[in-house]
Protein backbone atom coordinates (compact mmCIF):
# COMPACT_ATOMS: atom_id res chain seq x y z
CA UNK A 1 0.00 0.00 0.00
CA UNK A 2 1.24 3.67 -0.93
CA UNK A 3 2.17 5.93 2.06
CA UNK A 4 -1.03 7.21 3.50
CA UNK A 5 0.12 11.13 3.37
CA UNK A 6 0.55 11.31 -0.02
CA UNK A 7 0.18 10.63 -3.68
CA UNK A 8 3.20 11.20 -6.00
CA UNK A 9 1.18 11.57 -8.98
CA UNK A 10 -1.75 13.56 -7.31
CA UNK A 11 0.07 16.86 -8.45
CA UNK A 12 0.06 16.40 -12.17
CA UNK A 13 -3.24 15.24 -12.05
CA UNK A 14 -4.48 18.56 -10.02
CA UNK A 15 -2.59 20.72 -12.41
CA UNK A 16 -4.26 18.44 -15.38
CA UNK A 17 -8.14 19.04 -13.52
CA UNK A 18 -7.64 23.00 -13.35
CA UNK A 19 -6.59 23.02 -16.88
CA UNK A 20 -9.57 21.57 -17.94
CA UNK A 21 -11.88 23.34 -15.62
CA UNK A 22 -10.33 26.08 -17.04
CA UNK A 23 -10.92 25.98 -20.41
CA UNK A 24 -14.31 23.86 -20.30
CA UNK A 25 -15.32 27.38 -18.87
CA UNK A 26 -13.08 30.01 -20.92
CA UNK A 27 -14.86 28.15 -24.19
CA UNK A 28 -18.61 28.04 -22.68
CA UNK A 29 -18.41 32.07 -22.19
CA UNK A 30 -16.68 32.55 -25.59
CA UNK A 31 -19.56 30.81 -26.72
CA UNK A 32 -22.25 32.29 -24.63
CA UNK A 33 -20.78 35.62 -25.81
CA UNK A 34 -20.97 34.95 -29.46
CA UNK A 35 -24.52 34.25 -28.90
CA UNK A 36 -25.53 36.82 -26.93
CA UNK A 37 -24.11 39.20 -29.13
CA UNK A 38 -26.17 37.76 -32.22
CA UNK A 39 -29.06 37.52 -29.76
CA UNK A 40 -29.13 41.27 -29.12
CA UNK A 41 -28.28 41.73 -32.33
CA UNK A 42 -31.45 40.63 -34.23
CA UNK A 43 -33.68 40.74 -30.65
CA UNK A 44 -31.97 44.06 -28.62
CA UNK A 45 -35.05 45.65 -29.11
CA UNK A 46 -38.03 43.36 -28.07
CA UNK A 47 -39.65 43.90 -24.79
CA UNK A 48 -38.35 41.05 -22.20
CA UNK A 49 -41.03 39.40 -20.28
CA UNK A 50 -39.81 37.16 -17.68
CA UNK A 51 -42.45 38.00 -15.04
CA UNK A 52 -44.68 35.05 -15.75
CA UNK A 53 -43.28 31.56 -16.28
CA UNK A 54 -44.06 29.99 -19.69
CA UNK A 55 -41.30 27.48 -19.91
CA UNK A 56 -38.42 27.55 -22.90
CA UNK A 57 -39.92 26.19 -26.78
CA UNK A 58 -38.91 22.72 -26.79
CA UNK A 59 -36.30 22.60 -28.85
CA UNK A 60 -33.62 24.90 -26.40
CA UNK A 61 -34.52 21.83 -23.38
CA UNK A 62 -32.90 19.06 -25.17
CA UNK A 63 -29.51 18.24 -26.64
CA UNK A 64 -30.53 17.37 -30.39
CA UNK A 65 -32.59 20.59 -30.53
CA UNK A 66 -30.14 22.97 -28.97
CA UNK A 67 -27.58 21.67 -31.43
CA UNK A 68 -29.69 22.14 -34.52
CA UNK A 69 -30.49 25.73 -33.18
CA UNK A 70 -26.95 26.51 -32.72
CA UNK A 71 -25.77 25.09 -35.91
CA UNK A 72 -28.83 27.51 -37.72
CA UNK A 73 -27.24 30.50 -35.85
CA UNK A 74 -30.00 31.30 -33.52
CA UNK A 75 -28.48 33.46 -31.14
CA UNK A 76 -30.65 31.41 -28.40
CA UNK A 77 -29.28 28.38 -29.70
CA UNK A 78 -25.74 29.30 -29.38
CA UNK A 79 -26.18 30.45 -25.99
CA UNK A 80 -27.53 27.49 -24.71
CA UNK A 81 -24.64 25.54 -26.61
CA UNK A 82 -22.32 27.56 -24.50
CA UNK A 83 -24.13 26.63 -21.03
CA UNK A 84 -24.38 22.65 -21.79
CA UNK A 85 -20.62 23.17 -22.56
CA UNK A 86 -20.47 24.55 -19.30
CA UNK A 87 -22.48 21.89 -18.10
CA UNK A 88 -20.22 19.57 -19.62
CA UNK A 89 -17.09 20.67 -18.10
CA UNK A 90 -17.82 19.47 -14.42
CA UNK A 91 -18.71 16.21 -15.88
CA UNK A 92 -15.66 15.41 -18.01
CA UNK A 93 -13.83 16.56 -14.99
CA UNK A 94 -15.56 13.55 -13.50
CA UNK A 95 -14.54 11.13 -16.19
CA UNK A 96 -10.91 12.58 -16.13
CA UNK A 97 -10.67 12.07 -12.63
CA UNK A 98 -11.93 8.45 -12.90
CA UNK A 99 -9.13 7.50 -15.58
CA UNK A 100 -6.74 9.48 -13.05
CA UNK A 101 -7.68 7.10 -10.43
CA UNK A 102 -7.40 4.21 -12.98
CA UNK A 103 -3.41 5.21 -13.73
CA UNK A 104 -2.89 4.99 -9.84
CA UNK A 105 -4.60 1.59 -9.63
CA UNK A 106 -6.98 2.95 -6.83
CA UNK A 107 -9.61 0.60 -7.73
CA UNK A 108 -12.37 2.08 -4.88
CA UNK A 109 -11.80 5.93 -6.44
CA UNK A 110 -12.31 4.21 -9.83
CA UNK A 111 -15.87 2.73 -9.08
CA UNK A 112 -16.50 6.25 -7.10
CA UNK A 113 -15.90 8.45 -9.82
CA UNK A 114 -17.74 6.19 -12.41
CA UNK A 115 -20.90 6.09 -9.76
CA UNK A 116 -20.67 10.22 -9.62
CA UNK A 117 -20.63 9.52 -13.60
CA UNK A 118 -23.11 7.17 -14.66
CA UNK A 119 -25.55 9.56 -12.15
CA UNK A 120 -24.59 12.62 -13.91
CA UNK A 121 -24.93 11.10 -17.64
CA UNK A 122 -28.16 9.63 -16.34
CA UNK A 123 -29.60 13.32 -15.28
CA UNK A 124 -28.64 14.81 -18.11
CA UNK A 125 -29.81 12.01 -20.97
CA UNK A 126 -33.27 12.39 -18.85
CA UNK B 1 -36.66 48.81 -20.77
CA UNK B 2 -35.97 46.74 -24.12
CA UNK B 3 -34.32 43.55 -24.75
CA UNK B 4 -31.17 45.48 -24.85
CA UNK B 5 -30.67 47.47 -22.34
CA UNK B 6 -32.31 44.78 -20.06
CA UNK B 7 -29.21 42.37 -20.91
CA UNK B 8 -26.35 45.05 -20.34
CA UNK B 9 -28.13 46.43 -17.01
CA UNK B 10 -28.47 42.78 -15.76
CA UNK B 11 -24.63 41.65 -16.76
CA UNK B 12 -23.41 45.01 -14.72
CA UNK B 13 -25.60 44.03 -11.67
CA UNK B 14 -24.15 40.08 -12.20
CA UNK B 15 -20.93 41.82 -12.29
CA UNK B 16 -21.32 42.82 -8.94
CA UNK B 17 -23.04 40.41 -7.43
CA UNK B 18 -19.72 38.22 -9.13
CA UNK B 19 -17.22 40.37 -7.34
CA UNK B 20 -18.54 40.29 -3.98
CA UNK B 21 -19.72 36.84 -3.82
CA UNK B 22 -16.14 36.17 -4.32
CA UNK B 23 -14.81 38.66 -2.62
CA UNK B 24 -16.40 37.94 0.64
CA UNK B 25 -16.33 34.24 -0.36
CA UNK B 26 -20.02 33.38 -0.36
CA UNK B 27 -20.37 32.63 -3.79
CA UNK B 28 -22.40 34.94 -6.46
CA UNK B 29 -25.44 32.19 -6.38
CA UNK B 30 -27.27 33.76 -3.44
CA UNK B 31 -27.69 37.20 -4.80
CA UNK B 32 -28.93 36.28 -8.04
CA UNK B 33 -31.78 34.70 -7.25
CA UNK B 34 -33.31 37.82 -5.16
CA UNK B 35 -31.42 40.16 -7.88
CA UNK B 36 -33.62 38.90 -10.73
CA UNK B 37 -36.60 38.29 -8.81
CA UNK B 38 -36.64 41.32 -5.98
CA UNK B 39 -35.22 44.07 -8.59
CA UNK B 40 -35.85 42.27 -12.61
CA UNK B 41 -39.22 40.80 -11.60
CA UNK B 42 -38.19 37.60 -13.05
CA UNK B 43 -40.28 34.76 -12.34
CA UNK B 44 -38.41 32.22 -9.10
CA UNK B 45 -38.02 29.44 -11.83
CA UNK B 46 -36.15 31.53 -14.40
CA UNK B 47 -34.07 32.89 -11.44
CA UNK B 48 -32.88 29.77 -10.60
CA UNK B 49 -32.37 28.13 -13.68
CA UNK B 50 -29.77 31.40 -14.48
CA UNK B 51 -28.87 31.26 -11.04
CA UNK B 52 -27.71 27.52 -11.39
CA UNK B 53 -25.77 27.77 -14.69
CA UNK B 54 -23.83 31.16 -13.43
CA UNK B 55 -22.80 28.90 -10.07
CA UNK B 56 -21.08 25.84 -12.50
CA UNK B 57 -18.86 29.18 -14.22
CA UNK B 58 -17.81 30.84 -11.07
CA UNK B 59 -17.09 27.37 -9.01
CA UNK B 60 -15.40 25.60 -11.60
CA UNK B 61 -13.24 28.86 -12.46
CA UNK B 62 -12.20 29.50 -8.96
CA UNK B 63 -11.94 25.31 -8.29
CA UNK B 64 -9.58 25.63 -10.98
CA UNK B 65 -7.05 27.87 -9.53
CA UNK B 66 -7.56 25.79 -5.59
CA UNK B 67 -6.48 22.82 -7.43
CA UNK B 68 -3.40 23.58 -8.84
CA UNK B 69 -2.51 25.33 -5.50
CA UNK B 70 -2.85 22.34 -3.96
CA UNK B 71 -5.74 22.69 -1.56
CA UNK B 72 -8.75 20.55 -2.76
CA UNK B 73 -8.84 16.83 -1.52
CA UNK B 74 -9.82 15.07 -4.43
CA UNK B 75 -10.96 11.90 -2.81
CA UNK B 76 -13.09 13.48 0.07
CA UNK B 77 -14.97 15.87 -3.05
CA UNK B 78 -15.24 12.78 -5.59
CA UNK B 79 -16.49 10.07 -2.17
CA UNK B 80 -18.90 13.45 -0.93
CA UNK B 81 -20.03 13.74 -4.61
CA UNK B 82 -21.71 10.55 -4.52
CA UNK B 83 -23.79 12.41 -1.33
CA UNK B 84 -24.72 16.01 -3.39
CA UNK B 85 -25.31 14.62 -6.48
CA UNK B 86 -27.93 12.51 -4.92
CA UNK B 87 -29.26 15.08 -3.23
CA UNK B 88 -29.37 17.11 -6.03
CA UNK B 89 -31.68 15.00 -8.21
CA UNK B 90 -33.98 14.91 -5.48
CA UNK B 91 -34.34 18.80 -4.76
CA UNK B 92 -34.21 19.62 -8.73
CA UNK B 93 -37.28 17.24 -9.00
CA UNK B 94 -39.02 18.62 -5.86
CA UNK B 95 -38.63 21.76 -7.35
CA UNK B 96 -40.94 20.79 -10.36
CA UNK B 97 -43.38 20.06 -8.21
CA UNK B 98 -43.71 22.56 -5.30
CA UNK B 99 -45.81 25.70 -5.16
CA UNK B 100 -43.28 29.11 -6.52
CA UNK B 101 -44.75 30.75 -2.92
CA UNK B 102 -43.05 27.37 -1.13
CA UNK B 103 -39.93 27.90 -3.31
CA UNK B 104 -39.43 31.78 -1.87
CA UNK B 105 -39.91 31.52 1.67
CA UNK B 106 -37.49 28.58 1.37
CA UNK B 107 -35.38 30.34 -0.33
CA UNK B 108 -34.89 33.04 2.23
CA UNK B 109 -35.13 30.87 5.02
CA UNK B 110 -31.79 28.96 3.57
CA UNK B 111 -30.05 32.18 2.84
CA UNK B 112 -30.96 33.39 6.44
CA UNK B 113 -28.50 30.07 7.74
CA UNK B 114 -26.16 30.41 5.25
CA UNK B 115 -25.43 33.89 6.37
CA UNK B 116 -25.47 33.11 9.89
CA UNK B 117 -22.34 29.68 9.02
CA UNK B 118 -20.49 32.14 7.17
CA UNK B 119 -20.09 34.63 9.76
CA UNK B 120 -19.46 32.38 12.31
CA UNK B 121 -16.34 32.42 14.03
CA UNK B 122 -14.29 28.71 12.98
CA UNK B 123 -12.09 26.78 15.16
CA UNK B 124 -9.30 24.69 13.56
CA UNK B 125 -9.34 21.18 14.33
CA UNK B 126 -5.49 20.07 14.44
CA UNK B 127 -6.11 16.42 13.87
CA UNK B 128 -2.16 15.46 13.03
CA UNK B 129 -1.52 13.89 16.58
CA UNK B 130 -5.31 12.25 16.34
CA UNK B 131 -5.45 8.54 15.53
CA UNK B 132 -6.34 7.51 12.41
CA UNK B 133 -10.17 7.17 11.75
CA UNK B 134 -10.66 3.21 10.68
CA UNK B 135 -13.18 4.80 7.46
CA UNK B 136 -11.26 7.63 6.61
CA UNK B 137 -7.90 5.45 6.61
CA UNK B 138 -10.02 2.58 4.49
CA UNK B 139 -11.09 5.30 1.75
CA UNK B 140 -7.54 6.82 2.35
CA UNK B 141 -8.67 10.42 2.65
CA UNK B 142 -6.52 11.35 5.17
CA UNK B 143 -3.99 14.07 3.18
CA UNK B 144 -1.60 17.31 3.69
CA UNK B 145 -2.22 20.88 2.54
CA UNK B 146 0.15 24.12 1.98
CA UNK B 147 1.02 26.46 4.05
CA UNK B 148 3.88 29.47 4.53
CA UNK B 149 5.33 27.14 6.92
CA UNK B 150 5.56 24.54 4.52
CA UNK B 151 2.77 21.22 3.84
CA UNK B 152 0.79 20.47 7.07
CA UNK B 153 -0.78 16.71 7.53
CA UNK B 154 -4.16 16.34 8.87
CA UNK B 155 -6.55 13.26 9.27
CA UNK B 156 -10.26 13.00 8.65
CA UNK B 157 -13.08 11.95 11.02
CA UNK B 158 -16.82 11.06 10.78
CA UNK B 159 -17.08 10.33 7.10
CA UNK B 160 -20.66 9.25 7.39
CA UNK B 161 -21.88 11.99 9.29
CA UNK B 162 -20.48 14.27 6.35
CA UNK B 163 -21.69 12.00 4.15
CA UNK B 164 -25.43 12.57 5.41
CA UNK B 165 -25.11 16.23 5.64
CA UNK B 166 -23.83 16.56 2.06
CA UNK B 167 -26.77 14.78 0.89
CA UNK B 168 -28.59 17.95 2.37
CA UNK B 169 -26.40 20.30 0.64
CA UNK B 170 -27.37 18.35 -2.57
CA UNK B 171 -30.58 18.68 -2.13
CA UNK B 172 -31.34 22.31 -1.47
CA UNK B 173 -28.98 23.48 -4.06
CA UNK B 174 -30.93 21.22 -6.89
CA UNK B 175 -34.30 22.59 -4.81
CA UNK B 176 -33.26 26.15 -5.14
CA UNK B 177 -30.46 26.63 -7.96
CA UNK B 178 -27.53 27.54 -5.23
CA UNK B 179 -24.13 26.01 -4.67
CA UNK B 180 -25.01 25.20 -1.22
CA UNK B 181 -21.25 26.17 -0.42
CA UNK B 182 -22.01 27.23 3.20
CA UNK B 183 -23.31 23.79 4.10
CA UNK B 184 -21.00 22.03 1.87
CA UNK B 185 -18.20 23.65 4.25
CA UNK B 186 -20.05 23.17 7.51
CA UNK B 187 -19.84 19.28 6.81
CA UNK B 188 -16.09 19.51 5.97
CA UNK B 189 -14.68 21.54 8.66
CA UNK B 190 -16.76 21.21 11.84
CA UNK B 191 -18.07 17.73 11.41
CA UNK B 192 -15.35 15.82 9.42
CA UNK B 193 -12.77 18.42 10.86
CA UNK B 194 -10.99 19.18 7.65
CA UNK B 195 -8.72 22.49 7.46
CA UNK B 196 -10.96 25.28 6.75
CA UNK B 197 -8.68 26.03 3.65
CA UNK B 198 -9.42 22.79 2.31
CA UNK B 199 -13.16 22.60 3.05
CA UNK B 200 -13.72 25.58 0.89
CA UNK B 201 -11.34 24.76 -1.90
CA UNK B 202 -13.34 21.55 -1.75
CA UNK B 203 -16.16 22.77 -1.60
CA UNK B 204 -15.58 24.53 -4.58
CA UNK B 205 -14.20 21.54 -6.37
CA UNK B 206 -17.80 19.71 -5.59
CA UNK B 207 -20.24 22.59 -6.12
CA UNK B 208 -20.19 22.64 -10.20
CA UNK B 209 -20.62 18.49 -10.30
CA UNK B 210 -23.61 19.25 -7.80
CA UNK B 211 -25.02 21.66 -10.65
CA UNK B 212 -24.51 19.53 -13.12
CA UNK B 213 -26.55 17.54 -11.74
CA UNK B 214 -29.64 19.64 -11.26
CA UNK B 215 -28.86 21.21 -14.44
CA UNK B 216 -30.45 18.56 -16.91
CA UNK B 217 -33.76 18.53 -14.71
CA UNK B 218 -33.39 22.29 -15.29
CA UNK B 219 -33.40 22.59 -18.78
CA UNK B 220 -35.61 19.66 -19.77
CA UNK B 221 -38.29 21.53 -17.89
CA UNK B 222 -37.56 24.58 -19.17
CA UNK B 223 -36.04 26.74 -16.21
CA UNK B 224 -33.13 27.58 -18.32
CA UNK B 225 -33.84 30.49 -20.46
CA UNK B 226 -30.57 31.24 -23.11
CA UNK B 227 -32.24 35.19 -23.06
CA UNK B 228 -31.49 35.48 -18.86
CA UNK B 229 -28.72 33.69 -18.21
CA UNK B 230 -26.63 34.45 -20.61
CA UNK B 231 -26.09 38.08 -19.43
CA UNK B 232 -26.21 36.40 -15.92
CA UNK B 233 -23.37 33.69 -16.65
CA UNK B 234 -21.30 36.14 -18.52
CA UNK B 235 -21.69 39.17 -15.45
CA UNK B 236 -21.07 36.50 -13.03
CA UNK B 237 -18.09 34.77 -14.12
CA UNK B 238 -16.05 38.42 -15.17
CA UNK B 239 -17.01 40.03 -11.71
CA UNK B 240 -15.45 36.55 -9.87
CA UNK B 241 -12.63 36.55 -11.90
CA UNK B 242 -11.67 40.32 -10.70
CA UNK B 243 -12.76 39.63 -6.99
CA UNK B 244 -10.33 36.37 -6.66
CA UNK B 245 -7.31 39.28 -7.82
CA UNK B 246 -8.37 41.44 -5.56
CA UNK B 247 -8.58 38.62 -2.78
CA UNK B 248 -4.99 38.11 -2.20
CA UNK B 249 -3.93 40.34 0.50
CA UNK B 250 -7.23 41.71 1.17
CA UNK B 251 -8.62 42.18 4.45
CA UNK B 252 -12.38 41.09 3.92
CA UNK B 253 -14.04 40.37 7.51
CA UNK B 254 -15.52 43.52 7.98
CA UNK B 255 -16.94 43.41 3.77
CA UNK B 256 -18.11 40.10 4.72
CA UNK B 257 -20.06 40.81 8.15
CA UNK B 258 -21.74 43.51 5.68
CA UNK B 259 -22.50 41.70 2.99
CA UNK B 260 -24.16 39.11 5.57
CA UNK B 261 -25.59 41.46 6.99
CA UNK B 262 -27.31 42.68 3.53
CA UNK B 263 -27.88 38.89 3.02
CA UNK B 264 -30.26 39.32 5.88
CA UNK B 265 -32.13 41.94 4.56
CA UNK B 266 -32.40 40.16 1.52
CA UNK B 267 -33.82 36.82 3.53
CA UNK B 268 -36.45 39.06 5.66
CA UNK B 269 -38.10 40.47 2.40
CA UNK B 270 -38.23 37.30 0.57
CA UNK B 271 -39.58 35.69 3.45
CA UNK B 272 -41.99 38.20 4.03
CA UNK B 273 -42.72 38.53 0.11
CA UNK B 274 -43.59 34.78 -0.19
CA UNK B 275 -45.70 34.86 2.29
CA UNK B 276 -47.52 37.86 1.96
CA UNK B 277 -48.05 36.43 -1.80
CA UNK B 278 -46.10 38.59 -3.96
CA UNK B 279 -43.84 38.00 -6.57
Amino acid sequence: MRAPWRNVKDADVQRAVGNLLRGGVLLAAAVVLAGGVVFLWRHGTALPDYRTFRGEPLDLRELGGIVRDAFSGTGRGLIQLGLLLLVATPVARVAFTAVAFAFERDRTYVLVALLVLSLLLKSLAG
Amino acid sequence: MNTLVFSLTLAVAAFGAGFLGSLTGLGGGFIITPLLTLVFGTEIRYAIGASLISIIATSSGAAAAYVKEGFTNLRVGMLLEIATVVGALVGASLTTVLPTRALIVLFGTVLLVSAYLTTRPHAEHLTAALPPDPLASRLRLDSEYPTAGGPVRYRVRHVPGGFALMWVAGVLSGLLGIGSGAVKVLAMDQVMYLPFKVSTATSNFMIGVTAAASAGIYLRHGYVDPGLAMPVMLGVLAGSLVGARLLFGARTDRLRLLFAVALVAVAVEMIYKGVAGGR
